[in-house]
């Protein structure tokens, strides 16, 4: 039996062996060393705390978490979710019809309009929302505009406000509602549509009962994709929101820089991720499916 | 004739509404190029004093605003190369070969996707402070291989479900071994799936600008430095910039995607028949 | 075996638990067209794939040309396989996939050139040398991976189910084509099918695998006119098999009582009481409209089915068991078919069955006989 052991594991076909190690190991090691070890050590943090020096201090103690409790923070917190949950409803209310009528479409130019959602994506989305923030500025292009047409008596106030940052939001992340929508339509086999109507249902049951079921999954993935990244897009809080959208990721960009209170941004982060935990075992409760997330 | 008008409408509205996303999509992106060509020179830089060159002359000599452009393509494109070759090799083993652990590796690839980059971010920073790595080049390097590797993977892996492991066997049984089979068989019919990842990384790594943001230390990258220039009214020639990498960026898709249509087809390159006897 | 160019000894093959292939000993004979025929699960393609080196048996030893191989890789092996789903290497064109064993055997680049134009007109793939695969009909890709394998000058050539993807007339067609090319080669071919027909138009001999094991190997002829396990009966063309205990044997005609009656058949070793299976060949079964000795079949006509030439007669015992017969048209010469619903007495001649010891139930019959004894 030894032998018979011995000779599989040496030269069997589908073994592990050399190549699976030089394969295998290069990906595993460095996922072990920059993403688990690094956030071990933010859990580990989250319970240290600081001394007068900004030094980090090694003893357990449960005092960031209590602060974090305190109302004016449960206020972001209330603030981000709400900040996410607008951009999502934006994306998907948006992005559905528009996923719908680029997949579904029999146009030669088919393959053209995908890229063409794709490209805005490909370039720095921090200048695309600077660019929101020019336009919709006081002197910006479109109250010139609305002024010039005589539409409105004086400059509307568009900026800095927790709308301009769901706006900005939404903009930014268009695209991850997009992609699994796009891909979920596609696949969706029309003679079901036809199937539906033959048997007297009109447009509005066949999207109920057919369509959003089957397409359920692409829009799981789209919201998760659209609603995570937002609870840490502090930069576009802070452009297009100047202070008055922040969202949970301008808390802990502030613990790190200005406030130097790493201990605390440990804290903040360890409260994002468990956000995010639960947002993707409902993901999951509801039936998605974790390849269907990412690009 | 009702139902002919009313498909027509219907065609009509899909169309209005469709331009408008797109309008929506680009509309910052024009302003941004129109403003490059703004004759302006006060701050902030906001009101249009005619069309001009200048600031894209200007452009060459900030060394500045140059120097973070450069920092970035460097940072990219070594992030592409190791994150590609890792992610690779790890998409492969991982797809032909069955091991403990294959289960946590999978789970921390999800990570980087999943988690808002901000956690990562921070928590690579926390990870280069502890072990007194000086934050720049290195640490930026370092932090864009591990969120592209993910990605470079999971843009293999959509290739390697329709990918025929017998293939390999078929090169194995006609005489040639296994690195021989990885370099003549695996990768060259892997190479699209390969080459989209690898774009993937690079694009994800120009435009990075969270996990840049904590591990950059005093180096300046391209989008670092916008996002300095906002605090203090961005001037013209970095809408200059973003205007050239903006169309470099277009010019790119549209090549690579030519190139894809290419070998798909009909190319049937002609060998000279030796004369039959 | 000074004969034998492949030689299986008491391989065994197990996926954990699950024993795929038990014990099987195999002389394959040099120059032979041997195909393994069996329904999927039977361990056929495992049993190839461990002769080409892509399994490696748990147990026992494979040679190849006399010498021991398990330690080989495929690569190392004077082998070459045609697969299911041909492989073709899909960024290569069809002539770079034909060249590719002799380019890494490092063959100069002029002969290679020589090679695969004068494979390729063997093949009948003249003029296809830039195509690529997906540019390529079913048949066509059959023909390049078959080619890729035999340029290679193998000594055996394993060919795994290559024909299962093919429409009905092109199947036909190559299967004329692969003996035409065997034969012509003197190539040794290892077959792996599930289509006793094909095995059967194919084959010098045919090896009937079943659960793991070869239940029997020999010519098309002795399979068919003399097979050895109830299975291989029953797999290989149509059959009525009666299950039943010897009841009496006068020299060499055996008595057999079944449930719904008394048969006789021809054999030799057939103990009284014995569990027993008569094959008997539709062609070879008889009707009549009164008792014949030795038989008491009693069948209701149910069916007929006309096949062209022949008519097929299906008729049902008393257990419900179905008795199929095939009458030519021709030797009825103006006699009248019994009517649907009608009775018959069904009968052949003795020495038409084919008498098979039942196995299984000898086994528990033995263990029976210990316990009583």
């Amino acid at each position: 039996m030894q032998m018979m052991e011995k000779r599989s594991a040496v030269h069997e076909w589908k073994s592990n062996g050399l190549p699976a190690l030089v394969t295998v190991v290069p990906v595993g090691l460095w996922m072990v060393l920059f993403i688990a070890v690094p956030l071990i050590y933010v859990v580990v943090l989250s319970f240290c705390s600081i001394d007068q020096h900004y030094n980090v201090v090694f003893s357990f103690t449960l005092e960031n978490y209590r602060r974090l409790l305190n109302i004016n923070y449960v206020r972001i917190y209330g603030q981000s979710i709400l900040i996410a949950f607008l951009s999502t409803a934006l994306c998907l209310l948006a992005g559905y019809p528009f996923s719908w009528l680029i997949a579904r479409t029999k146009s030669r130019w088919k393959n053209l309009l995908y890229m063409l959602v794709i490209i805005p994506f490909w370039t720095n989305s921090l200048i695309r929302i600077y660019g929101w923030r020019t336009f919709l500025g006081v002197n910006g292009p479109f109250n010139n505009a609305l002024t010039a047409l005589g539409l409105v008596s004086a400059p509307l106030d568009l900026l800095f406000h927790r709308s301009t940052t769901v706006l900005g939001m939404a903009y930014c992340l268009f695209p991850f509602m997009v992609l699994p929508l796009y891909t979920a339509i596609e696949k969706l086999d029309i003679s079901l549509l036809e199937a539906s109507n033959d048997l007297g249902a009109h447009a509005y049951q066949t999207f109920f009962e057919i369509v959003l079921p089957l397409t359920a999954s692409g829009i799981f993935s789209g919201c998760i994709m659209v609603f995570i990244p937002t609870l840490g897009y502090f930069y576009v809080a802070d452009i297009l929101g100047g202070g008055n959208a922040d969202v949970i990721g301008n808390l802990i960009e502030r613990q790190f820089q200005s406030g130097n209170n790493w201990p605390l941004g440990a804290a903040l982060s360890i409260i994002l991720i468990l956000i995010t935990l639960l947002l993707v075992k409902l993901y999951q409760r509801a039936g998605g499916d974790m390849k269907n997330l990412g690009v | 004739m009702r139902r002919k008008t009313k498909k027509m409408s219907q065609k009509v509205l899909s169309i209005v509404f469709c331009v408008c996303i797109y309008a929506f999509l680009f509309l910052p992106i024009v302003v941004i190029v129109i403003n490059s060509f703004n004759a302006t020179t006060s701050k902030p830089y906001l009101s249009w004093k005619g069309f001009s060159f200048m600031w894209y002359v200007k452009l060459l000599k900030n060394s500045v605003l140059l120097d973070s452009f450069a920092n970035t393509m460097i940072i990219a494109a070594c992030s592409t190369v190791v994150s590609t070759i890792i992610g690779t090799l790890g998409a492969v083993g991982m797809y032909k070969y069955t091991f403990r652990g294959k289960g946590i590796i999978d789970a921390l690839l999800y990570i980087p996707v999943v988690i808002p980059e901000i956690v990562l971010g921070i928590s690579m920073l926390t990870l280069f402070a502890n072990i007194h790595i000086p934050r720049g080049m290195l640490t930026l390097i370092l932090a864009h291989v591990t969120f592209c590797i993910p990605f470079v993977i999971f843009n293999i892996r959509a290739r390697l479900a329709e990918y025929d492991l017998s293939i390999e066997e078929a090169s194995m049984d006609l005489g040639a071994n296994r690195s021989r089979t990885f370099f003549e068989i695996t990768l060259p019919v892997l190479a699209p799936g390969i080459a989209g990842g690898a774009l993937l990384a690079f694009t994800l790594s120009i435009d990075d600008v969270i996990i840049s943001y904590f591990v950059n230390g005093q180096t300046k990258t391209y989008p670092l430095k916008v996002m300095e220039s906002i605090k203090s009214g961005v001037s013209p020639d970095v809408n200059a910039l973003s205007a050239l990498i903006l169309v470099g960026t277009i010019l790119a898709v549209f090549v690579t995607q030519s190139n894809l249509f290419r070998n798909k087809g009909k190319k049937i390159p002609e060998v000279k028949k030796h004369e039959k006897k | 075996m000074a004969d034998a160019i492949v030689e299986l000894v008491n391989v065994n093959k197990l996926y954990g638990q699950n024993r795929v292939v038990r014990d099987m000993n195999l002389s394959v004979k040099e120059g032979e067209f041997l195909t393994l025929l069996g329904s999927s699960g039977c361990g056929k393609t495992t049993t190839l794939r461990m002769i080409a080196g892509f399994e490696v048996p748990t147990s026992g030893t494979i040679y190849v040309e006399g010498e021991a191989v398990d330690e080989k890789e495929p690569f190392e092996r004077n082998v070459n396989t045609v697969f299911q789903s041909y492989a073709l290497f899909p960024h290569k064109t069809v002539y770079d996939n034909i060249a590719y064993g002799l380019r890494m055997k490092k063959v100069p680049k002029k002969e290679i050139y020589d090679r695969v134009e004068q494979m390729m007109d063997l093949v009948q793939l003249g003029g296809f040398e830039g195509r690529y695969p997906a540019q390529l009909s079913g048949g066509q890709k059959q023909r390049v991976a078959i080619a890729r394998a035999l340029i290679n000058k193998p000594r055996v050539l394993l060919l795994d189910e290559p024909l299962g993807a093919l429409d009905l007339k092109l199947r036909k067609q190559m299967q004329l084509e692969l003996k035409r090319l065997q034969k012509k080669l003197n190539i040794t071919f290892i077959y792996v099918t599930h289509d006793q027909e094909e095995a059967l138009t194919m084959s010098d001999r045919i090896a009937v695998m079943h659960d793991g094991i070869i239940d029997q190997i020999g010519t098309a002829g002795d399979i068919y006119e003399h097979p050895a396990t109830k299975f291989v009966a029953t797999f290989i063309g149509e059959t009525n098999a009666f299950d039943g205990t010897v009841k009496a044997s006068e020299g060499n005609l055996i008595n057999v009582g079944i449930e719904v009656g008394d048969i006789c058949g021809m054999g030799t070793d057939f103990a009284a009481g014995e569990l027993i299976t008569v094959s008997v060949r539709p062609e070879k079964v008889k009707y009549a409209l009164l008792p014949v000795p030795g038989f008491s079949l009693v069948g209701i006509v149910r069916d007929y089915i006309y096949v062209g030439s022949v008519v097929k007669c299906i008729a049902d015992l008393a257990n419900e068991q179905e008795v199929k017969q095939e009458i030519k048209l021709e030797r009825l010469a103006g006699q009248e078919l019994p009517k649907i619903g009608e009775k018959v007495f069904l009968y052949w001649n003795p020495e038409d069955a084919v008498l098979i010891h039942n196995r299984d139930e000898l086994f528990l019959q033995a263990i029976e006989n210990v316990r009583l004894a």
